[in-house]
């Protein structure tokens, strides 16, 4: 469903992400690593269509992110890092809006908010200002908004960041039952959410890919946990 | 199309969810009036709006860059142009989905002021056509002024300095019109130029389109202008939208 071919983009001087490449099918569940500034919101955003490649392209779901951007962002779900979303609005009122950016319409729209709502847990504040929220509701509003049109691909760039240990277990509970329909990418700096959710992990510093492999199949290679075999590889990175 | 419909909604209800539209509105009324009545509306003992009119352009130079500034500095300071650009909306449809929004806004301002004309219709027998001009006038120059802001409002992600840049702008668009910068310009420019330079000025397309005489080349200038600054506006963000 996701296929990265040669994806290259450097802002300046500086190359955010160098070239990576890889494919990913309907229920896999893709853990993105690496340490801060390694590529990772970059390579999501290229993938999202807000950012354009250099060079290089992907394909999502059939539709290419250079030639397509419109069918592309209609069939994925987009969480981004900051989770943004308009303050000022009722986490209703956005909702409604992002339906109608989507041509959502009357009783689907209903269902569709409905569905979200229950889904992210979000009821008791459906009537609040965005703004006043605190930073995992603010987080799960942004889930509902990718969830909304029940989307092929998700994209999620560090979903639970900013969630207490219950939440975190609730989105890790929610991404796992959606697993099977759909395909995800989400972005993480918590290993344990990659050995319990991810199906397949890539580690990435400095914009290339270090490792794609799964969550168990590394462990066996090194004989180590993921939390040692992380520090190792892009420690190592930063030496050479 | 969807698109764009539901960013103007949005847009829209942005201003009256938010104090936004209700300080603008009253700040705008009060010196439309304000100016109106101060000026020589009683003492040229004639029913009708020249004097209202005339101070449009002014009042519109801190006014419209006031309306403008948010629509895109704010959403790319909070980040939310992120997920604006990442719904199935292209920058052209946001674009015009926030201008025509704004636009609307400063429709509703003007038709605000009705009791201006009804002001002049109690204390005599004007003349509609006339106002009516006017109020085209006004609100195709409103457009222009707006499509000025928008433009600014890409261009950073401060809203003073979208503000101030904007105000800058429109004074100079409108000051080329103005006798004191042409008897300046004069002194050192050619006639030629000085003559070039007023035509690009709002003030002069606005005055002869408030006097009544609506011509093509008046409502061109300000459609050209609004296409140019609004096309200006969306080359930007292609560019710039995560910067």
């Amino acid at each position: 469903m996701i296929k990265v071919k040669d994806l290259r983009r450097s802002f300046g001087s500086i190359v955010a992400v160098d070239g990576i490449s890889f494919e990913l099918g309907k229920g896999e569940v893709l853990g993105f690593l690496g340490p801060n500034g390694a590529g990772k919101s970059t390579a999501m955003k290229m993938l999202a269509c807000f950012l354009e490649p250099d060079s290089g392209t992907a394909e999502i779901c059939g539709a290419d992110i250079l030639t397509d951007p419109m069918k592309v962002r209609q069939s994925i779900g987009y969480l981004a890092e900051s989770a943004p979303a308009y303050g000022e609005m009722t986490v209703g009122a956005f909702l409604k809006f992002i339906c109608d950016a989507r041509g959502i319409k009357g009783r689907a729209r209903m269902e569709a908010i409905d569905r979200v709502v229950k889904l992210c847990a979000i009821e008791s504040v459906y009537h609040q200002s965005i703004e006043t929220l605190s930073k995992g509701y603010h987080r799960r509003v942004g889930l509902a908004q990718a969830l909304i049109h029940d989307p092929e691909v998700l994209i999620l760039d560090e979903p639970t960041d900013g969630l207490d240990p219950n939440q975190k277990h609730d989105v890790r509970l929610l991404i796992q039952k959606m697993a099977k329909e759909k395909c995800i990418i989400i972005s993480t700096h918590i290993l344990e959410e990659v050995e319990a959710v991810c199906t397949r992990m890539i580690i990435i510093a400095r914009g290339k890919i270090l490792v794609d492999s799964t969550p168990k199949e590394l462990k066996q290679k090194h004989q180590a946990n993921l939390d040692e075999i992380f520090r190792k590889l892009t420690e190592h990175r930063k030496i050479a | 199309m969807k698109g764009m419909m539901a960013v103007c909604k949005r847009e829209l209800k942005g201003y009256f969810i938010t104090p936004v539209a209700y300080v603008f509105l009253v700040i705008f009324l009060f010196f439309s009036a304000y100016l109106t009545f101060k000026g020589q509306f009683f003492e040229a003992r004639q029913a009708d709006l020249r004097v209202f009119f005339e101070w449009m352009p002014l009042l519109f130079v801190f006014m419209v860059p006031a309306a403008a500034m948010r629509l895109w500095s704010e959403e790319r300071r909070s980040g939310s142009i992120e997920l604006l650009l990442t719904l199935p909306i292209t920058v052209w449809q946001a674009v015009l989905g926030k201008f025509v929004a704004a636009w609307i806004f400063l429709g509703i301002a003007l038709g605000l002021t009705f009791p201006m004309p009804l002001t002049a219709a109690y204390l005599g027998n004007p003349d509609g056509g006339l106002i009516a001009a006017g109020y085209l006038a006004s609100f195709l120059m409103a457009g222009a002024y707006l499509a000025v802001g928008c433009f600014f409002s890409a261009l950073s992600k401060n809203q003073v300095i979208s503000f101030i840049l904007a105000v800058v702008g429109c004074a100079v668009l409108v000051s080329l019109g103005l006798s004191t910068t042409q008897n300046f310009m004069a002194s050192f420019l050619p006639n030629g130029l000085v003559s070039a330079l007023e035509g690009l000025s709002f003030q002069v397309h606005f005055d002869s389109m408030q006097r009544g005489v609506i011509e093509f080349a008046d409502i061109s200038y300000f459609v050209v202008l609004i296409v140019g600054w609004v096309g200006a506006c969306g080359i930007m963000l292609q560019e710039r939208k995560a910067a």
